[in-house]
């Protein structure tokens, strides 16, 4: 353990350069943010995942965030364990209508200003099970959406970005 | 007296012509059933499952532990009620608490009859069955199982979870410390994948089995496209057999890899996981440039692969062997060594091997908890009777044991992997399936443990039933009884080696 923690020392660090933000979806966020989230968050952002019925695979992705190639902390951004310490819900999954309630019940928990980032096929139309019995279908038909991340699943460059242009647009607001 | 299944059932029931091979199917009448139902409780068969079907009948899977033949046995229910096996075999407990909710049969006798998946949510009842549209529905309260005693107090957790993992609800009962009762209630990610797969074409319901758990895409993909060629009577060209192989024991790879490091940090040791995680990555990268697919999702399709491997995916194969390899040294040394992390994982959550033997959770589960059984070996599929490879077993059944299999599991996959590289044939990698009409199943190992996957194919190539059964069904409850006497603090690492799926669970 030793050896490798001093190669890592001599090595640098594993981490990708953080990617530049999105910026078609950065122009489409600032126009929504609220004046004065910037005050309130600066260049920094708490997000709460909530899975909704996924089938995991996004899940894989979102861990392989924290892994030393993404090492998303050093960007500003943190997983926070309840949604009341959050300022983003990132939602992944058709929204399975045994987790309609408990989803809208993490959005009301969580204090404003908050965003919310829907993450994969199935979060913005329900993918492949669209149209179930069981399924309510979209991140959007329960609680208002600001960011969709396409993929199945978004590979973890793709979840970078989104949640980096969310810190830009944070920081291209102007506190009030 | 040892009775055969075989001639149990030939000697009961009528055998269904135009079944695949290798598994037979025998219908038995409802007084057959009912007798196999009491006969069950001195005979040695594993129930691996039970499912609906329509027009009402309830298939059941069962296993000779002997001599590893397994069958299937159906009773029709018109009056849409059957005998439960569950007072003689409690793994059919949730699946037959699933036939209740999704087929509105009744399991005569089910020991715990509350509902399962349906959480009175849903905008229809049966929906397998009768499919009676209903209106808004209040939820009904789920009653858990009851508690007595001085100074007990609950913890109910979830269905939304502190970390980034898939919804569910657990129920703690705790005398301070220690944990006495667990009772999990899941359902949360139900999707309706059984009745989505209902009159598809076989192509487009293999993107519904390559999202049942997303960990084991390749693995659920691969069971579904068994099925349906054993069903049709298409043969895969032999590329295509092998490249699966290859994809199944890299996804093999990548889970295990990242679940060492997450088992490791969920006692706090963070440097496993950053190891972890990175060999993890390394897999997940090599897949991409290899198939185009971090996680290979919808490259095992009916008929073959849907994508090739190049020389340049060759080598990046190849060589990501010989950096696992490297830098595996160094983490598992860590790993059986290091005296603060086996202080936390010897004797944490033990899993008896007398349960083990009554639920057959298969996997890592159950060789760490001295069940040898492996679906590569028994029954075996094509390309693993022509390679050599181990099934690792140890008798401690606590985190540390199902570290080690993990641990010699890898070793055994990148064994595999080189012996798959060397062999690869040449040719096609896809045929169309055969359009025709019949039943299949097929078993096979996900990283996870035994993937079942029965099918109905009608004359139109389409799915008429398709019932994917994760090992998830068999290993959750035995994960409940685990944790009693654990403190409450080890439940995360407990949960995390045994890693059972929600999705693959719920349907």
């Amino acid at each position: 353990m030793l050896k490798r923690l001093l190669r890592t020392l001599w090595d640098g660090p594993q981490a990708m350069t953080g990617p530049a933000p999105n910026e078609e979806w950065l122009a489409g966020l600032v126009a929504r943010l609220d004046h004065g989230a910037h005050a309130l968050l600066g260049r920094s952002l708490a997000i709460r995942q909530v899975d909704a019925g996924s089938c995991n695979g996004c899940e894989l992705e979102i861990n392989a965030l924290s892994n030393p190639y993404y090492d998303l902390e050093r960007l500003g951004l943190r997983f926070v364990a309840s949604p009341r310490h959050a300022d983003v819900l990132l939602v992944t999954g058709p929204v399975t209508a045994n987790m309609g309630i408990a989803l809208a019940r993490t959005w009301q928990a969580t204090p404003e200003p908050k965003w919310v980032v829907a993450a994969g096929a199935c979060a913005i139309n329900g993918g492949v099970f669209a149209g179930s019995y069981a399924c309510i279908g979209s991140v959007a038909s329960i609680i208002p959406v600001d960011l969709e991340i396409p993929g199945c699943p978004p590979r973890p460059v793709d979840l970078l970005v989104g949640l980096v242009t969310l810190i830009e647009a944070s920081a291209a607001t102007p506190g009030r | 007296m040892t009775r055969s299944l075989s001639a149990y059932l030939a000697a009961r029931g009528r055998p269904v012509a135009g079944v695949a091979a290798p598994f037979a199917r025998f219908v038995l009448d409802s007084a057959a059933w009912a007798t196999l139902a009491e006969d069950l409780t001195t005979l040695p068969w594993t129930v691996l499952a039970l499912w609906g079907d329509e027009p009402a009948t309830v298939h059941a899977a069962l296993r000779e532990p002997a001599t590893g033949i397994v069958a299937v046995v159906s009773v029709a229910c018109p009056e849409r009620r059957f005998a439960s096996l569950s007072a003689a075999r409690p793994p059919a407990i949730r699946f037959e608490r699933a036939i209740q909710d999704l087929f509105g049969f009744t399991a005569e006798g089910l020991t715990d009859p509350r509902p399962w998946l349906d959480h009175d949510a849903w905008p229809v009842t049966a929906p397998l069955g009768e499919a009676t549209a209903v209106g808004e529905r209040v939820p009904r309260p789920y009653r858990f199982l009851p508690v007595e005693g001085a100074s007990l107090h609950q913890i109910p957790v979830g269905p939304v979870h502190a970390g980034i993992i898939e919804p569910g609800h657990f129920r703690f009962t705790a005398n301070g410390e220690t944990i006495v009762r667990l009772e999990d209630r899941l359902g949360y990610t139900h999707k309706g994948v059984e009745a989505l797969m209902r009159g598809k074409p076989v192509g487009d319901a293999a993107r519904l089995a390559a999202r049942l758990s997303g960990d084991s895409t390749v693995a659920h993909s691969l069971a579904f496209a068994r099925a349906v060629e054993a069903a049709t009577g298409t043969v895969v060209p032999p590329r295509a057999v092998w490249l699966r192989a290859l994809m199944a024991e890299l996804e093999r790879l990548a889970n295990h890899l990242g679940d060492i490091g997450a088992i490791c940090n969920d006692v706090g040791f963070a440097f496993a996981l950053a190891e972890g995680s990175m060999l993890r990555e390394k897999v997940l990268r090599a897949a991409d440039w290899a198939f185009g697919h971090r996680l290979m999702m919808d490259r095992v399709v009916p008929g073959g692969c849907a994508a090739d491997l190049s020389t340049d995916g060759v080598k990046g194969i190849a060589d990501l062997i010989g950096v696992l390899r490297q830098r595996l040294v160094s983490l598992v040394d860590l790993v059986e060594h290091k005296a603060s992390l086996l202080d936390r994982t010897v004797t944490t959550g033990v899993l008896s091997t007398d349960l083990a033997r009554q639920w057959q959770p298969g996997g890592f589960i159950g060789r760490a908890s001295g069940q040898d059984h492996d679906s590569r070996k028994s029954p075996g599929y094509p390309p693993y009777p022509e390679l050599s490879f181990s099934v690792p077993v140890f008798a401690d059944g606590d985190v540390n044991a199902r570290l080690m299999v993990r641990i010699k599991e890898v070793e055994n996959s990148l064994w595999l992997l080189d012996q798959i590289l060397e062999r690869l044939p040449v040719g096609a990698i896809w045929v169309a399936p055969q359009r025709a009409a019949g039943e299949g199943m097929a078993l096979v190992e996900g990283f996870r443990g035994e993937i079942l996957n029965w099918v109905r194919i009608d004359d139109q190539g389409t799915v008429a039933r398709c019932f994917p059964r994760d090992p998830s069904w068999l290993q959750w409850p035995l994960l409940t009884a685990a944790i009693e006497g654990n403190i409450v603090a080890d439940f995360p690492v407990c949960n995390k080696s045994f890693n059972c799926s929600y999705s693959g669970h719920d349907l």
